[in-house]
């Protein structure tokens, strides 16, 4: 175990990794990273590195799960053994299975669920190591997934989180500040639509400190956002380079 | 599960809602009538009931020795867990917990263990080796909307209502001693759901209301109106203002409900 530090940001105002408040962690977005999916993404958001496949509109398992007007979407959310200090058993925890829940309900709301009745799609996430914001790193991988495989979405998904360590709000908690910090609020944005699709928050925040909070974490996800796209669009130029030179040869 | 009943009632309860009144005849923000039992099941250290409406929860709170977490061993342990009993309802199945008990289960957890409500320094019997495990059980008994905010009363309730046994450490081992005294307590979290229907915010949702929101967004509130737990629930989305304007209800009805209680 490391020693835990005294302070959390210095007196110039930065954090343990030299961050201002406002500044995220690096994020790196890879779209198409596993052949096999029928839609894949991966993220790299500081030290988390997530792997996030989509394989679907399938046929549903087990069958009693299927729904007439729209497709099921299932989603895992699940940490590998060395993604943490102490190794983790690989049995799903109790809070893997609550994350599971929530990053399904945050990418619901995105996904045209009725354009495929009676099928099931799964959204499978893998941390390989995590460094605090999992969750919010997940989602966004998630997405982009799902974006990937090329079922009709309203809008992207972006998370990010937003929290209180030692007196100031600050942006995209990374593991020492989230279990030393006051609070953590992650937040999931339809970043077009200005909607929410997850929020959650533990610790203790004032009403406007937790308003500051929201507003920081929109802003962190509009910057993944910008990330998120580009990862998109990069794929897809790679394949039309790809076609055209075929087309020369 | 929706009932063929339900598909026939959704469309009148969202347009109903649309001109801000309820199947029930209830506000959009009224609670429905509220009733809390303390230390009705005499065999647990804790215990009590509350009626939201038609919902009832039972909570019971268990007192036992154990080992604290190797990073906090100046503290005892917290456990909470909920039963959806198949008795509840008709679309509660017997088996392990699934991931609807789960969740609400780490919501109550989340309220309690973030407002610091119960002093767990007071819970060390040897530090970084005995401490107190509270076992928290949520166990649902009929199911008619709302479980969070009922079963985050009946949680604090019960834990309100806890004994704990004397004890003396003699030659190293640890003795009962007759006697009881009350579980120390610091904080009375109180958790306000509020769900989306259309676009309006109500809190309370009944079972039929919570077939057709978009989503359900819950607070847990402290002592001094301050957030200590959020969680966000459902398949739908909330705009910005209305999560702030959320916070605002629950804050309110918090304070309300506070005030009632005499916490």
């Amino acid at each position: 175990m490391n020693d835990k530090p005294e302070k959390l940001i210095d007196k110039k105002g930065l954090r343990l990794d030299g961050r201002k408040p406002e500044d995220l962690r690096p994020v790196k977005l890879e779209v198409g990273v596993i052949p096999n999916a029928d839609g894949s993404a991966y993220v790299e958001h500081g030290k988390n590195k997530i792997l996030a496949a989509v394989y679907g509109p399938r046929e549903v398992h087990p069958k009693h799960l299927s729904l007439q007007d729209r497709t099921v979407l299932k989603c895992r959310y699940h940490m590998a053994p060395f993604s943490v200090q102490e190794r983790k058993s690989p049995a799903p925890s109790r809070r893997e299975v609550e994350l599971s829940k929530m990053i399904k309900e945050s990418l619901e709301p995105a996904v045209f669920l009725e354009y495929y009745p009676r099928t099931m799609v799964d959204v499978f996430v893998e941390v390989l190591q995590a460094d605090g914001g999992t969750r919010c790193a997940s989602i966004t991988a998630a997405a982009l997934a799902l974006a990937d495989s090329g079922i009709p979405m309203r809008d992207l998904v972006v998370a990010c989180a937003a929290g209180k360590v030692d007196d100031t709000i600050v942006l995209d908690l990374m593991d020492t500040e989230d279990k030393l910090g006051a609070a953590d609020v992650p937040v999931a944005l339809m970043p077009n639509l200005n909607a929410i699709t997850l929020l959650q928050m533990d610790g203790i925040l004032t009403h406007e400190e937790f308003e500051s909070a929201v507003n920081m974490a929109m802003e962190g996800c509009r910057k993944i956002y910008a990330i998120q796209k580009e990862a998109l669009k990069t794929k897809y130029v790679s394949i039309s380079e790809e076609n055209k030179e075929e087309a020369e040869e | 599960m929706v009932s063929v009943v339900t598909r026939v009632k959704q469309k009148q309860i969202a347009q109903l809602i649309e001109e801000d009144k309820r199947l029930d005849g209830r506000d959009l923000m009224d609670y429905r009538e509220t009733k809390i039992e303390q230390g009705i099941i005499e065999r647990a250290e804790g215990s009590a009931r509350v009626l939201l409406g038609k919902t009832e929860v039972v909570v019971g709170v268990k007192i036992e020795m154990g080992e604290p977490f190797p990073d906090t061993p100046n503290e005892g342990v917290l456990t909470v867990n909920a039963e959806l009993t198949p008795i509840a309802s008709p679309a509660f199945e017997p088996g392990p917990p699934n991931e609807d008990s789960i969740e609400l289960a780490r919501i109550v957890d989340r309220g309690i263990r973030e407002s610091k409500c119960i002093d767990t320094s007071k819970l060390v019997i040897e530090p970084g080796k005995k401490v107190f495990v509270v076992f928290v059980d949520i166990y649902v008994l009929n199911h008619d909307g709302n479980l969070i905010d009922a079963s985050a009363l009946a949680a604090v309730n019960a834990l309100l209502n806890t004994k704990m046994s004397n004890y003396e450490i003699k030659e190293g081992e640890v003795k009962i001693k007759p006697g009881y005294e009350q579980l120390p307590m610091k904080k009375h979290p109180i958790t306000v759901t509020t769900v989306k229907i259309g676009n309006k915010l109500l809190v309370d949702p009944s079972l039929e209301e919570e077939e057709v929101m978009d989503a359900r967004i819950s607070f847990a509130i402290d002592d001094d109106n301050n957030i200590c737990a959020i969680q966000k629930g459902g398949s739908g989305y909330f705009e910005p203002q209305q999560v702030i304007e959320a916070a605002k209800i629950a804050q309110t009805k918090a304070k309300e409900l506070r005030k009632k209680l005499n916490w």
